[in-house]
């Protein structure tokens, strides 16, 4: 395909998006518009973003266009590269499930309070702001479609606003979407100062002094972290994303905090360009007490959707750590351990896309068919939904980085990456890189931990309340929509050479150079420098586990005995036992509470129970809340106490006020 | 380097891939036998595990009511992917092509999705034991993993290479430097093993006390075949680590070549290097006793700190030198 027919591709895509929500607003009369006509444009909308990103990664070019809208002077550019299209790709794969999924969701929601024409309409702008971000090609557009889909995903956290902490959840949002927006539009400031204009063009021939660029990298990074919900400024996201219906919440945590990583990227590797090592050192930091947080925190989580909030965080902060080391190894002159750290970085972007899609709209079609987001109250989904509980056991182990899942491609990728901190030449970057290595393992490993306690509490034993025990699978649009991502994300992990392949360009686009050996053996073998440094062959790998599995299984049934006789569960001989008398999701994270316990502030009540007996309550709190998010509220009350005594209600006072501030202008304009 | 294509080579990795199952148990008899003569006991013959495998095997299998299917599938996927990160371990020769499909990380993930299966089988059934179980493994292999991979990864970037093969020809090439990184990867790996593997003085494999149960916590629905292949697979484990640090560590007789007498060679150095490795593990479990559960994390950390010394030894001071 011609990358001009990608461009319009994408255009095609923006339009779809509109034009879904603009048929949303019919919903007011008609309900079953959204379901039957805002959905599926959604999922054209995905099926063009997919064209469109293929696209432009196998063309390898770029395209631009400049549209005849914006200010007389201003006109919006927009463009279409590898890196946009990489990032189009990711987002298709995401809206075309959910074009699925959806209706079956939206069904559900009819006979409710809630406004259809709300959902459908905000989700449509939110897609289209998306899509737009990636492909501005000037400050103002993507500013511009920033704040679309900033405001738009802030009308669909606070969707169900009947709930306070819904409202609350939102508020806090915006908030935090505008401050970061405000660095990003500071950041930008910096840059087209040194540019001619506001283009991306422009800003990227612009030559910035070190101490200029590090401020741009500075306030670019608070704005897009902030976005991308790194530690400490995460705590808006475990609030806001399960607030939201879920497949929105899949919207969110899969595509836009990818949307925050293209930023990045674009601006940090792009448009600043000439990148610096101690930024990678910010960025490997924060990105490992990201990982480090998040995972520990989502093992504490009994909620699921804020569980799977969490984990985001946790996800997020693995692509920085593999941005960070990409920053590194680049400024000090090792362009294929950085291509190498960078592809570790999308891939690992792609594949969270895909299983944390997969598991919020798990998730959902729980809340679909038992209305309970509480583990506490699940159990033994996995024989009233066998088709949700075999997905989400893939999302499962995906997420967990197993073998030979697609998780497991990009954290052995960043782990390749890592170890060739031997090359670098400073002694403390050699021995910093290895000690982020043990923190990836550590998160990975806790990780493992987080979804054996949700697939074991939610699937695995017995129902712990009466609702979940009559659950029912949901309809075959939400099974289907999980199924696709669950192939995707089994086919990610079987071929990764394929897909490196095709995301090499992006690499040669951004950085001029790409990984060359990558594919040198064929489709077969992933070898990420040369052959004898490392190979991983997932097809072989899968192979031989499906070649032994097929030895053993017969084997075994031939040797033993063949019954295989139902019977009580012998539990060492004790009474039988209850659904109460399971293990519970709090109790299973209860011995990483107790390790790693100075990082959480726990507050433990006894509460007393209708039934005269006691209840035993935990409650685990986020410290970033205390140490960041209260003294700045406190701050900012405190000075707007100050700026209120301006306010004394008289008219002369007020417009000597005036006088006074259009005199300092005057005066800073002559001199 | 192994050559991908050889069919010789595949052949050799055959028979090292169905050497692993084939000695496990001896490796636990082994151990058995020599604590049981440590405590001025007699102790049942090596064979013994052999012959508690076969009658399991005989026996029939019983399944909770309350079971899912992962229940039944669980022991097959633990023992697979078991077998299958044994498999990609030079036991006897470095010319392994295995261990060009699956390098040091591949072999961790493997390990990794075997506990995964096995902790949420201990989940399924519904029994507190089960969950009480896996959710001391998932907090014991959390502290443990990172250790494990800090220490391959010392040798690793050594060797310049995540190939185990590679890792052990550059060591039998290096002439046996006394490096102080490996003496601190050592040590770390020794300690996780000891955990990985559930022994003293983490759990005990023994143990048949409730509340001190780990592993057979997790295992405790299990009968007949299904019981079998999840301590087949426990051996097989104990077998990977013992190979894992003998070969690595102490890599002489390993074979660098396909002849028959180097790999007779390989098989006696092994096999000899594993007899005394098991005689120390015994020795450990006798005078040592089993810790409790929240003692673990600091032994664990001791060998993550260990590890990572190794791993900085190794950058700040071998690089270049």
């Amino acid at each position: 395909m011609r990358i001009e027919t990608a461009l319009s591709m994408a255009g095609l895509a923006v339009a779809l998006a509109l034009g879904s929500a603009v048929v949303s607003l019919l919903a007011a009369r008609v309900p079953k518009v959204v379901r039957f006509a805002a959905m599926p444009l959604l999922g054209l909308c995905g099926v063009a973003a997919i064209v469109a990103g293929l696209g432009a990664l196998l063309s390898g070019g770029a395209a631009t266009a400049t549209l005849p809208l914006g200010l007389p002077w201003l006109p919006w550019h927009v463009r279409i590269d590898a890196l946009a299209g990489f990032f189009l790709l990711l987002i298709g794969l995401v809206t075309g499930t959910i074009g699925l999924y959806g209706p079956a969701y939206v069904r559900g929601l009819e006979q409710g309070r809630d406004s259809l024409v709300a959902l459908g309409g905000f989700t449509g702008l939110f897609l289209a702001g998306m899509l737009l971000v990636v492909l501005a090609d000037d400050a103002f557009l993507f500013m511009i479609a920033w704040e679309v889909m900033s405001l738009a995903s802030y009308f669909l956290v606070g969707f169900q606003h009947e709930q306070a902490a819904n409202r609350r959840a939102a508020f806090l949002y915006l908030l935090m979407a505008h401050v970061g927006g405000l660095s990003i539009l500071l950041g930008f400031g910096v840059l087209a100062s040194f540019g001619d204009g506001f283009a991306f063009a422009s800003m990227r021939a612009a030559e910035l002094s070190p101490l200029w660029a590090s401020l741009a990298f500075g306030l670019v990074f608070l704005g897009f972290g902030m976005k991308a919900g790194l530690v400490p400024l995460h705590a808006w996201l475990p609030e806001a994303h399960p607030a939201a219906p879920s497949y929105i919440s899949a919207l969110m945590s899969g595509v836009m905090l990818k949307v925050a990583v293209y930023g990045f990227i674009r601006l940090v590797f792009d448009l600043i360009g000439d990148v610096q090592w101690p930024w990678g050192m910010a960025v490997l930091a924060i990105g490992s007490l990201s990982a480090l947080t998040g995972a520990l925190f989502a093992l504490m989580q009994t909620d699921l959707k804020r569980l799977l909030a969490y984990s985001s965080v946790e996800n997020l902060g693995i692509v920085f750590i593999a941005l960070g080391l990409a920053l590194i190894f680049i400024d000090n002159g090792h362009p294929l351990p950085g291509a190498l750290a960078f592809v570790a970085a999308l891939y690992h972007a792609l594949n969270h896309a895909l299983f944390k899609g997969l598991l919020f709209l798990g998730a959902g079609s729980i809340l679909h068919s038992t209305h309970e987001r509480d583990l506490e109250q699940m159990g033994g989904l996995l024989r009233r939904m066998p088709w949700t509980g075999l997905f989400f056991l893939i999302g499962c182990l995906s997420i967990a980085a197993l073998p030979p899942f697609n998780g497991f491609v990009s954290e052995w990728l960043t782990f390749q990456a890592a170890l060739q901190a031997w090359q670098l030449e400073s002694g403390v970057m050699r021995s910093l890189v290895p000690i982020a290595t043990a923190v990836l393992a550590l998160t990975g490993a806790l990780v493992a931990a987080t979804f054996v306690k949700v697939y074991g509490i939610a699937f695995l034993g017995q129902a712990r309340s009466r609702h979940v025990r009559r659950a029912r699978p949901g309809p075959w649009g939400i099974r289907a929509a999980q199924g696709l991502l669950a192939a995707l994300c089994v086919l990610l992990g079987l071929f990764p050479t394929l897909v490196i392949g095709l995301i090499d360009a992006v690499p040669r686009q951004i950085l001029g150079g790409g990984l060359p050996d990558a594919g040198s053996r064929g489709w077969l073998w992933l070898v990420p420098d040369a052959f004898e440094t490392a190979s991983y062959s997932a097809p072989l790998v899968a192979l031989l586990l499906v070649a032994i599995a097929a030895l053993v299984v017969p084997g075994m049934r031939r040797v033993g005995a063949r019954r295989v006789r139902r019977c009580d569960a012998w539990d060492c001989g004790f009474a039988p036992s209850t659904a109460r008398m399971q293990y519970s999701a709090t109790a299973f994270a209860q011995p990483v509470r107790r390790v790693f316990a100075l990082l959480f502030r726990v507050e433990e009540t006894q509460v007393p129970r209708e039934d005269g007996g006691m209840r035993h309550q935990i409650k685990i709190g986020d410290r970033s809340w205390d140490a960041l998010y209260l003294p700045l509220a406190r701050l900012v009350e405190a000075a707007a106490r100050r700026v209120v005594r301006l306010q004394s209600g008289n008219v002369r006072v007020y417009l000597g006020w005036t006088l006074v501030t259009l005199l300092v202008l005057l005066w800073i304009v002559s001199a | 380097m192994a050559d991908i294509l050889s069919p010789s080579a595949w052949l050799l990795a055959l028979v090292q891939a169905l050497l692993f199952p084939a000695l496990a148990p001896l490796l636990a008899g082994w151990v058995r036998k020599v604590r049981a003569r440590l405590q001025n006991r007699r102790g049942a013959s090596v064979f013994q595990p052999y012959r508690e495998l076969r009658k399991l095997l005989l026996k029939e299998a019983r399944v909770a009511h309350t079971a899912s299917p992962l229940f039944r599938a669980a022991p097959y996927v633990v023992f697979v992917a078991t077998w299958l990160a044994a498999a990609t371990v030079p036991l006897l020769t470095i010319d392994l092509p295995t261990a060009v499909v699956a390098d040091i990380i591949v072999l961790a993930g493997l390990l990794a999705l075997a506990r995964v299966f096995l902790a949420l089988a201990g989940m399924d059934v519904g029994t507190a034991f089960g969950g009480m179980g896996a959710s001391r493994e998932m907090m014991i292999s959390a502290l443990a993993e990172p250790a494990m991979l800090m220490a391959v990864f010392t040798l690793a970037m050594t060797a310049h290479s995540t190939n185990l093969g590679s890792v052990i020809a550059h060591h039998l090439g290096d002439a046996f430097v006394l490096r102080p990184s490996y003496l601190f990867a050592f040590a770390g790996l020794t300690l996780v093993a000891l955990a990985e593997t559930g022994r003293i003085p983490v759990d005990n494999p023994t143990t048949h006390l409730e509340l001190t149960m780990v592993h057979e916590a997790m295992v405790l629905e299990y009968s007949g075949r299904h019981l079998a292949l999840m301590e087949w697979a426990a051996q097989i484990k104990l077998l990977l680590y013992g190979v894992l640090v003998a070969n690595i560590f102490f890599p002489w007789g390993v074979a660098s070549d396909p002849a028959p007498a180097s790999l007779a060679m390989g098989l006696a150095a092994v096999v000899l290097k594993l007899a005394v490795l098991g005689g120390a593990l015994a020795a450990a479990e006798t005078v040592l006793a089993k810790m409790r559960l929240f003692r673990v994390p600091a032994f664990l950390n001791l060998a993550l700190l260990l590890a990572l010394l190794g791993l900085l030894s190794h950058v700040i001071l071998e690089v270049g030198a």
